[in-house]
C-alpha cells in the first residue's frame, strides 16, 4: 500500500511568528514486499525536484525516530543560493552559507511498527517520511510570519492568487 | 553539547581538517550544528541523537572518526601505581535491578588544589568551570568517556560504608547544589552507615563533598538503572550531565576503567596513595545479547549489497565483535556502551550510516496497484474551483473558539479542551462562522473594505462520550460589488454594495453542479442573521445551506463597521447528492413561443409558491416560468409588489399553434389569480 495524508495538525504552542497551534504536514507511507531504502531516497528527490525545481539536490544524513530504521533528515540545495553557500558575494543567509537546508524527516518503517497491524517483518518492508507544509511555504515563498497563514488577510492571500 | 576536535586526536588521528570533519560526522549521524573557534580551540557545537549516549563524549566520537575514516582507535589505559594495603571500605547494594553494578576505589593523602592548566584549560574549552582537582577529575573522565562519575570526602562518610539503597520515607538529602530535599521511597539513594550522601546518578550530596580540607577520597562509578534515574531527575528537577547519560544508558564494563581514570588523574595532581584493588561488586550481571545478522537481509532493507569485507570493517572499527556462521549469516557482539543495538534493523542502520547515506542509489520502487481518491475529492475540487471562480479567496483559521461563540453560533454541543491555550480558544469549534467574523474584522480593520473569504474545514460535535466530525464550508463577504469598476466608462457601469441577492446567487451557483430534485428556500434562519435577509437553501427539503446578513447586534460588538454577510455549507448533507452528469439532449427543431404575465401580488406570496402553483399545471411544453421584473412603490401599494414573469412553450413534435398557447397561458393566470394575483396587463 501507498498512501500520501496530507492534513491539519494540532499542538499546544502559543501563536507567534514561528510558532502555530495548528499547521499542517504531509505524511507518506509505502509498504510493500520490495521497499529498499534506495526507494526511499529515489521517491523524496523526485518529489524535491517536483517542488522546487529539477536543478535541486538531496542530501540524507542519519538521524532518529522512534519508529524508524534507519532513519534519515534530508536536507535540499539551498535554493537561493545554488547550494553554493555565497550569494551576491556574501554568505547566504537562508542556508547559513552551508549550501544546504533541512526539510524533512523519514525512514524505513521499524521492524516493531508491522507487529501492530499483524504484517510479517520479514516479508515486508517500507517507508515513512513526514514534512511539514507552512515550513515548506516560509521557505519557498519567502514569508516571514507563520501566523500570516491563519489570519485571512486578503493582502497576504492575494499574493498567492 | 560542546566537542573540541583536538581532544580528539589523543584517540585517533584525524586525516581531514575540522571544516571536513564537521561535515563528515554530520553525514555519518553524529551532527556538528555550528563551529567556532580556531585551530586547538576549535569547538564543535554537536547535537547528538537521544540514543546515542555513547557519543555524548571525546571518545565516543573519536570512535565514530575511527569508523568513518577506517583509523585505529586508541586505548584509554590508566597507569596506576602500585596499590598499598586493603581498603576498609565496605560497599553493599541492596537493590540488584535498580544498581547492578557498584564500583569503589579509594585514596589517601591526597592534596585539593587547582587542576593542572591542560586540564583546566580542556575543561574551560568546553565552558566547564575549573573547580578543585579531585572534581574536575570526575568532569573530565564523563567528557572524554562519557561516564559519570563521583567524589566523597571519604572522612565525612559515617561507618566507611557505602551502601546502595531506596531511601527511607521523609529521608532528607541536601545536594550539592545546596537545595535540602525530602526523599520518598521511590528515590534510589548512595547512603553511608546513616545517612543518604547523594541521590544515585543524579546529584551527590552537600555534605561529603570535597572540599580544601579534604585528604582521603573514595571514588564513585556505578550503573543506575535508567527509568529510576529518570523519575528522580524528574521528580526533583535536576537534570544533571550525569543524569542524562544515565536515563540514556550507561556503559556496564565502564565503572572499573572509568574509576581508575579517575583515580589516575587525582594521584597525578594532587598526590596520594592508592588504597587496596578498585572495589567492584556486581550484584547483578547485564549482558548484551548478541545479534544475528544476514547479509540478505541487508540487502532486502538497504537495496544495495555491501560487500562482507567493508561490514566486518565498519562493525570492527565500531567495537562489535563478529562470527561467522553458515552462509552470509553472522553472530555479532554487542559492546557494553551500544545499548541501542537490540535487533538485526539496528545493526543495518548502522551499515547504512557508515557506508554513506548518500552513496546508495536513488531508484523508484515498482507499483502494479491502483491509485484511489477519496470519495469526496471531486466535490471538494468542485467547489472550491467555483468560490475561486466567483472571487473568494481560501482562507484558514484556528480551529478552537471560545465558548461564548461556540454557545452563539451552534445549538451543538461543544468538546472543551483539557489544556486550552487561553479562553479565547478553549472549545473545538462548533460552527466556522465566529472565525470567519474574525478574519472580515481582521481586514476591515487594516482598511481592506471589499473582501470575499472562504474556509473548508470541519466542525466538531460532541454526542455523549464521543465526537462527531462534520465537514463545512463558510463563506464571508463585506464590501462592494465590482469594486474596481471605473464610474461612467460604460453606461450603468457603478460598483454598488453587496446584498443577499448577491450571496444567493453565490450559494445557487455552488449548488447547482449538484444533482437535485428541487432546490427551495425558507426564511427560518438562526438568531445570527438579519431576519430579512437571510435563507436557508433546501435541497430535496434537506437543509444544506444557511445564509445572509449577520444581525447587526451579532456585528456591533465585533466592530465590523460594514454589512457583512456571511453563508454556510452543511456538507454532511450536500455531499449527498453526486455531481450532475452531463448528458446530451436533442436541439429543438421548432420555434419556442413566449408568454408574459404582469401580476401584483402580496408580500406574504414567494415565488416558490407561484412557480409551484404554475409547474404543477402540468403542461408538458411549458419549458421555463422564470421572473423578469419586480416593482415595489406607491404605485403598487403598501405590502404588495408587481412582478413580471416569462413563460416559455415548446414542442419537440411540432410547430405550436396559438390557440393552444392561449390556452395555456389562461391555465396560467387562472393559477396566478387563484394565488390572489390580480393581474396587470
Amino acid at each position: 500500500m501507498r498512501a500520501v495524508c496530507p492534513g491539519k495538525v494540532h499542538r499546544n504552542d502559543a501563536l507567534d511568528a514561528t510558532h502555530s497551534p495548528i499547521f499542517h504536514q504531509v505524511e507518506g507511507l509505502a509498504v510493500d514486499t520490495n521497499i529498499t531504502f534506495c526507494d526511499l531516497k529515489g521517491t523524496l528527490d523526485h518529489a524535491m525536484k517536483a517542488l522546487f525545481g529539477s536543478s535541486v539536490k538531496t542530501r540524507f544524513y542519519p538521524s532518529f525516530f522512534p519508529f524508524t530504521e534507519p532513519s534519515a533528515d534530508v536536507q535540499i540545495s539551498c535554493i537561493f543560493c545554488d547550494g553554493k553557500g555565497m550569494r551576491d558575494g556574501a554568505p547566504c543567509r537562508n542556508c547559513k552559507a552551508s549550501g544546504w537546508i533541512e526539510l524533512l524527516g523519514c525512514g524505513m518503517v521499524d521492524p516493531n511498527v508491522y507487529g501492530f497491524v499483524d504484517y510479517d517483518p520479514a516479508k515486508v518492508s517500507g517507508f515513512a517520511f513526514g514534512m511539514g507544509v507552512e515550513r515548506i511555504a516560509i521557505l519557498k515563498y519567502g514569508v516571514d510570519d507563520i501566523q500570516l497563514f491563519f489570519q485571512g488577510d486578503v493582502r497576504f492571500l492575494e499574493q498567492f492568487g | 553539547m560542546k566537542i573540541s576536535p583536538s581532544w580528539l586526536r589523543d584517540f585517533v588521528d584525524l586525516p581531514v581538517d575540522y571544516r571536513r570533519l564537521a561535515d563528515e560526522l554530520t553525514l555519518a549521524g553524529v551532527a556538528v550544528e555550528g563551529i567556532s573557534g580556531e585551530g586547538e580551540n576549535t569547538v564543535f557545537e554537536m547535537e547528538i541523537t537521544t540514543n546515542r549516549p555513547d557519543a555524548m563524549n571525546h571518545y565516543g566520537v573519536a570512535r565514530e572518526a575511527s569508523a568513518l575514516y577506517d583509523l585505529p582507535l586508541r586505548p584509554i589505559e590508566p597507569k596506576l601505581p602500585a596499590a598499598q594495603g586493603k581498603s576498609e571500605v565496605t560497599i553493599e547494594i541492596q537493590e540488584p535491578d535498580l544498581c547492578p553494578r557498584f564500583t569503589g576505589r579509594e585514596i589517601r593523602g591526597v592534596n585539593i588544589t587547582a587542576s593542572p592548566a591542560h586540564i583546566a584549560s580542556r575543561l574551560a574549552l568546553l565552558d566547564l568551570r575549573p573547580i578543585s582537582n579531585a572534581v574536575d577529575a570526575t568532569n573530565y573522565v564523563l567528557w572524554e568517556s562519557g561516564k559519570p562519575t563521583h567524589v566523597f570526602d571519604l572522612d565525612l562518610l559515617e561507618g566507611r560504608r557505602l551502601v546502595i539503597r531506596r531511601a527511607r520515607a521523609g529521608e532528607l538529602l541536601k545536594t550539592l547544589d545546596g537545595v535540602e530535599r525530602k526523599l520518598t521511597t521511590d528515590d534510589l539513594v548512595v547512603a553511608d552507615a546513616v545517612k543518604p550522601v547523594a541521590l544515585a546518578g543524579v546529584m551527590g550530596g552537600y555534605d561529603t563533598m570535597i572540599t580544601e580540607k579534604t585528604k582521603n577520597v573514595l571514588i564513585e562509578s556505578a550503573w543506575f538503572d535508567p527509568a529510576t534515574v529518570r523519575r528522580m531527575s524528574k521528580r526533583h528537577g535536576l537534570h544533571t550531565d550525569a543524569s542524562h547519560r544515565f536515563e540514556r544508558g550507561a556503559d556496564f564494563e565502564s565503572t572499573v576503567p572509568s574509576a581508575n581514570r579517575v583515580a589516575e588523574l587525582i594521584l597525578g595532581s594532587g598526590g596520594g596513595t592508592l588504597i587496596g584493588d578498585v572495589i567492584d561488586v556486581i550484584a547483578k550481571r547485564l549482558d548484551l545479547a548478541p545479534v544475528e545478522l544476514e547479509l540478505r537481509e541487508v540487502h532486502r532493507i538497504l537495496g544495495e549489497k555491501l560487500r562482507i569485507l567493508e561490514v566486518s570493517r565498519i562493525l570492527k572499527r565500531l567495537g562489535f565483535g563478529m562470527q561467522a556462521g553458515s552462509e552470509e549469516r553472522y553472530l555479532v557482539d554487542i559492546p557494553s556502551w551500544r545499548l541501542d543495538i537490540e535487533r538485526e534493523i539496528d545493526i543495518i542502520e548502522e551499515l547504512a550510516r557508515l557506508h554513506g547515506y548518500d552513496k546508495f542509489p536513488n531508484t523508484l520502487p515498482p507499483y502494479s496497484g491502483e491509485v484511489h481518491e477519496q470519495p469526496d475529492a471531486r466535490k471538494d475540487a468542485r467547489l472550491r474551483d467555483s468560490l475561486l471562480a466567483l472571487g473568494y479567496n481560501e482562507s484558514i483559521s484556528l480551529t478552537f473558539i471560545s465558548k461564548d461563540d461556540a454557545r452563539q453560533f451552534s445549538t451543538a454541543a461543544a468538546l472543551e479542551l483539557a489544556n486550552p491555550l487561553s479562553d479565547e480558544a478553549s472549545v473545538m469549534r462548533t460552527s466556522l462562522v465566529p472565525s470567519m467574523l474574525n478574519m472580515l474584522a481582521h481586514n476591515l480593520n487594516r482598511g481592506s473594505e471589499n473582501v470575499r473569504l472562504f474556509e473548508a474545514g470541519n466542525v466538531f460535535e460532541a454526542a455523549g462520550e464521543k465526537a462527531i466530525e462534520l465537514k463545512r464550508i463558510v463563506l464571508g463577504a463585506t464590501g462592494k460589488v465590482d469594486a474596481e469598476v471605473v464610474r461612467g466608462l460604460t453606461p450603468g457601469a457603478e460598483a454598488r454594495p453587496l446584498s443577499f441577492f448577491d450571496l444567493k446567487g453565490d450559494v445557487e451557483d455552488l449548488l447547482a453542479p449538484f444533482s437535485q430534485w428541487v432546490l427551495t428556500y425558507d426564511a427560518q434562519t438562526a438568531g445570527y442573521y438579519h431576519p430579512g435577509r437571510s435563507a436557508r437553501a433546501l435541497l430535496d427539503g434537506a437543509v444544506v445551506a444557511q445564509f445572509g446578513q449577520i444581525h447587526p447586534d451579532v456585528a456591533a460588538p465585533r466592530k465590523l463597521r460594514q454589512d457583512v454577510f456571511v453563508a454556510e455549507l452543511y456538507l454532511e448533507r450536500l455531499y449527498q447528492h453526486d455531481l450532475v452528469q452531463a448528458r446530451y439532449e436533442a436541439l429543438p427543431r421548432f420555434p419556442a413561443v413566449d408568454r408574459d404575465f404582469s401580476f401584483v401580488f402580496d408580500d406574504t406570496v414567494e415565488f416558490d409558491e407561484i412557480h409551484q402553483s404554475v409547474t404543477s399545471l402540468g403542461i408538458s411544453e411549458l419549458r421555463s416560468f422564470v421572473p423578469v421584473e419586480i416593482f415595489r412603490g406607491d404605485k403598487v401599494g403598501a405590502g404588495k409588489y408587481s412582478i413580471l414573469m416569462r413563460s416559455r412553450f415548446q414542442s419537440g413534435e411540432r410547430t405550436l399553434r396559438d390557440d393552444e398557447v392561449m390556452q395555456w397561458a389562461g391555465q396560467i393566470a387562472t393559477a396566478l389569480v387563484s394565488l390572489g394575483g390580480i393581474q396587470r396587463a
